[in-house]
């Protein structure tokens, strides 16, 4: 299986099942789409246009790579070698929140449930499942979420002295990412998070008009002019160490790499902007009908992108723009799906264990709790047998070894079945795989 | 190559057998938390 396409005059060939991407020059690219190499009239109307010698110069090195496994590669069978084992967690350390943002899939904060915050046994006990679901695994991976997280920062602060004190007795690296709101960041906060976790996502949606439209406080007023002061201190005093100051953008804004500009503006240099997960009955929720137009916000993002990189003060990272094509993770990786349910599991302040955040509140997926364990085997099911290469629509998909089969939430939100993708998450996700593919072209010129 | 340029040294296939250690971070735990990408993640065996 191969995709073929040009976005701003750089034409490529992916080839999915090797992962190599070739960038063609046009003639190539005429060969290749609709595969009309293998045409005998199509090839004519080529040798018209470009010439017999330059065109069979073409087709012999198509001939190449497909000879060298490097074009049209057959698929390989790849039986699951990633054993399944818990070692990444969403720890929802506060089911509370200072903001009311419209679209919060946790309801304002409380997930559907009453306010509360996680108490230290509940998050000890979080951990010691971990170190022992994990097995072999080294690294493990914790992310403090709410709610808002710092409604609960005395916890964090043992729970992170408790992690600590697990890694060397168990061979272990516990890797702490923080997601927060900034309303709670004062100095002691910011210096805390900035020594003690890997990663730091800091939400805020982009342009005053847009962030305050969505993130309000509970006085319905708008949260950037407290939240963007405080990021901006955070970024400052955090040196080299990963952060993203992260964006969800709704039918309300598609023009949304005007937020991303805005973002930059501000001093941010690590950028994250997703399109936003909800059920399509909400005014906000992104539609079939809306995918064009964002296809068109991706590239001009992309274009912005680039300009970037000609002056290092302006140039920035874009979350869904990096791209690993040699270092990035095995082919047993990028089939087994996300891992909910699985290898990441999320867990209320009460305990239950579900198979990832988006889930929480649903009590119908709870799948165990810190005490027993993953117990529900019927719930863990729907997400064990959900492999890219097990869903009918992602099999045939060229995309299938970048995204891995997209988010089982948004699946079950728009299609009630895991094995049915979201077709707006799938647009865009393509997108934005070929932007950044561009985007990788046009640098290496540079 | 006159018309073609690859731009990965490595293929998805190659050294299978030494892959597959499921070191590398889960993919929705990062910047994201909605969209399940793996394409640019990085792998922890090297």
């Amino acid at each position: 299986m191969i995709h073929v396409f040009e976005i701003d005059d750089i034409f490529c060939a992916i080839d999915t099942n090797s992962g190599l991407v070739h960038i063609i020059d046009e003639i190539v690219f005429d060969l290749l789409k609709d595969e009309s190499f293998k045409s005998n009239d199509k090839v004519k109307d080529i040798s018209l246009k470009y010439g017999q010698d330059v065109m069979d110069e073409a087709i012999s090195e198509i001939k190449y790579l497909i000879d060298n496994k490097m074009l049209y590669t057959e698929e390989t069978i790849v039986e699951n070698k990633i054993k399944p084992a818990v070692k990444a967690m969403c720890l929802n350390i506060a089911h509370d929140c200072n903001l009311k943002c419209e679209y919060c899939f946790a309801s304002q904060g409380n997930f559907k449930g009453e306010r509360s915050l996680m108490s230290f046994e509940v998050g000890k006990k979080s951990f010691d499942y971990l170190v022992k679901s994990s097995g072999k695994r080294v690294n493990l991976e914790v992310d403090f979420f709410g709610g808002e997280p710092l409604m609960n920062f005395e916890t964090i602060k043992k729970l992170v002295d408790y992690g600590r004190s697990l890694e060397e007795k168990n061979n272990k690296r516990f890797r702490f990412t923080i997601t927060t709101n900034g309303v709670l960041l004062d100095d002691e906060k910011i210096d805390y998070i900035n020594e003690n976790m890997d990663n730091v996502v800091l939400s805020i949606d982009g342009r005053k008009s847009v962030n305050d439209r969505m993130r309000k406080t509970v006085n319905d007023k708008g949260s950037y002019d407290i939240i963007v002061k405080n990021f901006k201190k955070l970024v400052d005093k955090r040196g080299k160490k990963d952060y993203f100051a992260r964006g969800t953008y709704t039918a309300y804004n598609l023009d949304f790499a005007e937020d991303v500009k805005h973002m930059r503006e501000l001093g941010f240099e690590k950028i994250s902007v997703e399109p936003v997960v909800t059920k399509p009955e909400e005014k906000y929720a992104l539609k079939d009908e809306h995918v064009e137009l964002l296809k068109k916000e991706y590239e001009k993002l992309a274009k912005m992108y680039i300009e970037s990189f000609s002056d290092k003060n302006k140039a920035f990272q874009f979350f869904h723009f990096n791209i690993e094509l040699d270092g990035g993770p095995c082919i047993y990786k990028r089939s087994i799906g996300c891992g909910a349910g699985t290898e990441y599991v999320a867990v209320t302040p009460e305990g239950d264990f579900y198979p990832c955040h988006q889930f929480v509140g649903e009590k119908e997926f709870i799948i165990g709790n810190v005490d027993d364990g993953i117990t529900n085997e019927t719930v863990l099911d729907m997400f064990r047998n959900v492999s890219v290469n097990e869903k009918p629509k992602c099999k045939e998909c060229w995309a299938k070894y970048y995204c891995s089969g997209g988010c089982h939430a948004n699946a079950y939100n728009c299609n009630k079945d895991f094995k049915v993708p979201y077709n707006v998450g799938c647009e865009l996700e393509k997108k934005r795989i070929e932007c950044s593919i561009m985007i990788k072209a046009k640098l290496q010129e540079k | 190559m006159i018309h073609i340029k690859t731009l990965n040294k490595t293929k998805l296939t190659d050294n299978m057998g030494v892959k597959g250690c499921g070191e590398c971070q889960t993919s929705c735990q990062s910047a994201c938390k909605t969209s399940c990408t793996v394409g640019n993640q990085k792998c922890e065996n090297k």
